[in-house]
């Protein structure tokens, strides 16, 4: 009897998958806990999203504006130096310069939420490493960070989305008056805000996630002693 | 009984063209309950052999069996079940997760084995008190000195009952006297819990609490000597110094 008891406890078990409100659980908390460094990693998202969104808000509203042909209207846009006429030299020499624009803050917006996704997950590395020791599954730690990810990436565009629209907005009507709001493009701004959203998750997941693949996958002692 | 078996482990690092055979066949077996120092210089290869036995790391050829089973033969559950119940680790730099609270990083391993919040606090408040923290559960680590991260550390390994307690230069970030603290605790758990206790280290203060002391060196096992032979020599050593 003694002995079968001796002989079940020196079996080799199989470690159990725990459940998903358990990854939220965790993954919440440690956004939580390092909430300073979550809200830099945030500031990241916010800013290369709020550039994104105010340079296609504001693209949007002056050809809406251009297209409206109002007397007054027209009088600032001449004022603030553009082109009214859409068939000018100056007109299509804008239009590559605003084409040229919107590359860069799709770059910008690249390499800073990667940026800020990869660092925020290379600088625990050790963290992951330990984790895997304690009897971390791989597909919890990935979990973990995909839920991470997307919480941050998620809250970060959003927030990126309605600063850089509603600072648009105020400089815009600040410089065309309120008579700009029946012009604005409403359809059009919410189509870019939704396209704004997704890059900036596809973009934060893919920057969070990768780096954590790669360490959930190594041995436990590579990743500890990996310094970064 | 051996709780932990090698069989002629080989590792050889690459690194670019120049290959380093770190360890070059080691054959070692550990009893149940035994407390067993690895020592040997840096370099020496004992920390390599200290993350073979403990599944952390892969030898290049070679067996190792922890409770007779080959490690190797582990798929990646079982693996995670094996560094979750079997062993508990210890380590020089204490690898606490920075953010959480002492109560938080002793009740983490117990997580991950599936026991209730409640459960895994009760327990976790336990350990704690066992290791003489019982009246700073709630501290972070950078609220903690030392030895007393270490001492969390210690609560930690043997959150989930281990049968092994892996410790790498355990008190190599320590003072003396912490030191002398933390190997007490760890001998004293080790016969209150009866985990056998592996530790690689090369500090000499850790001789005379250790049931058998290996000596490795240059990726060999030079000597294994007992303790009832080990107290002369130390007393030669301290003589001829």
């Amino acid at each position: 009897m003694a002995q079968q008891k001796a002989t079940a406890s020196r079996e080799i078990g199989s470690q159990v998958n725990l459940p998903l409100s358990k990854a939220i659980e965790i993954s919440f908390n440690s956004v939580k806990i390092r909430f300073g460094r979550s809200l830099i990693t945030v500031s990241g998202i916010v800013l290369a999203i709020a550039f994104l969104m105010s340079i296609w808000t504001n693209t949007a509203i002056i050809d809406s504006l251009k297209r409206s042909n109002d007397p007054t209207i027209n009088l600032k846009l001449q004022q603030k130096g553009i082109d009214i006429d859409p068939d000018s030299a100056a007109s299509s020499q804008e239009r590559s310069k605003n084409t040229w624009l919107i590359v860069l803050s799709l770059l910008v917006c690249l390499v800073g939420i990667t940026n800020a996704m990869l660092m925020s997950v290379t600088e625990r590395f050790r963290e992951i490493g330990t984790m895997k020791c304690m009897g971390a599954l791989d597909g919890f730690i990935i979990k973990i960070f995909l839920l991470e990810s997307s919480f941050m990436g998620t809250a970060g565009t959003i927030i990126g989305v309605i600063v850089g629209f509603s600072l648009t907005m105020l400089l815009d009507t600040i410089s065309y008056g309120s008579q700009l709001y029946q012009y604005v493009p409403w359809v059009g701004i919410v189509q870019f805000g939704l396209m704004a959203i997704v890059i900036g998750s596809f973009l934060s997941l893919t920057g969070g996630i990768l780096p954590a693949y790669r360490a959930a996958k190594m041995e436990p002692v590579d990743a500890m002693r990996l310094e970064v | 009984m051996a709780v932990v078996r090698t069989q002629d482990i080989k590792k050889i690092y690459e690194m670019g063209d120049v290959t380093v055979e770190a360890l070059k066949g080691v054959d070692l077996e550990v009893e149940v309950g035994e407390y067993i120092s690895i020592m040997g210089p840096s370099g020496s290869g004992k920390s390599t052999l200290f993350n073979m036995i403990g599944g952390l790391d892969k030898p290049t050829s070679g067996k190792v069996y922890i409770d007779d089973v080959d490690v190797a033969q582990l798929d990646a559950y079982e693996l995670a079940w094996l560094r979750c119940r079997k062993i508990g680790y210890i380590f020089q730099s204490f690898n606490l997760i920075p953010v959480m609270t002492a109560l938080e990083n002793v009740t983490l391993p117990m997580v991950f084995a599936g026991l209730t919040s409640d459960e895994a606090r009760d327990k976790g408040v336990i350990l704690l008190g066992k290791v003489g923290l019982g009246e700073r559960i709630s501290h972070k680590p950078y609220e903690l000195s030392g030895g007393q991260q270490q001492r969390v550390a210690v609560a930690r390994a043997f959150a989930n009952d281990p049968a092994i307690i892996l410790a790498d230069e355990p008190t190599g970030n320590l003072d003396l006297v912490t030191g002398t603290e933390i190997i007490e605790l760890l001998r004293q758990m080790n016969k209150e819990y009866g985990a056998t206790v592996i530790s690689a280290t090369h500090d000499h203060k850790m001789l005379s609490v250790s049931d058998r002391v290996v000596w490795v060196r240059d990726g060999v096992v030079d000597r294994i000597v007992n303790r009832e032979d080990l107290n002369i020599r130390v007393g030669t050593i301290d003589g001829s110094a």
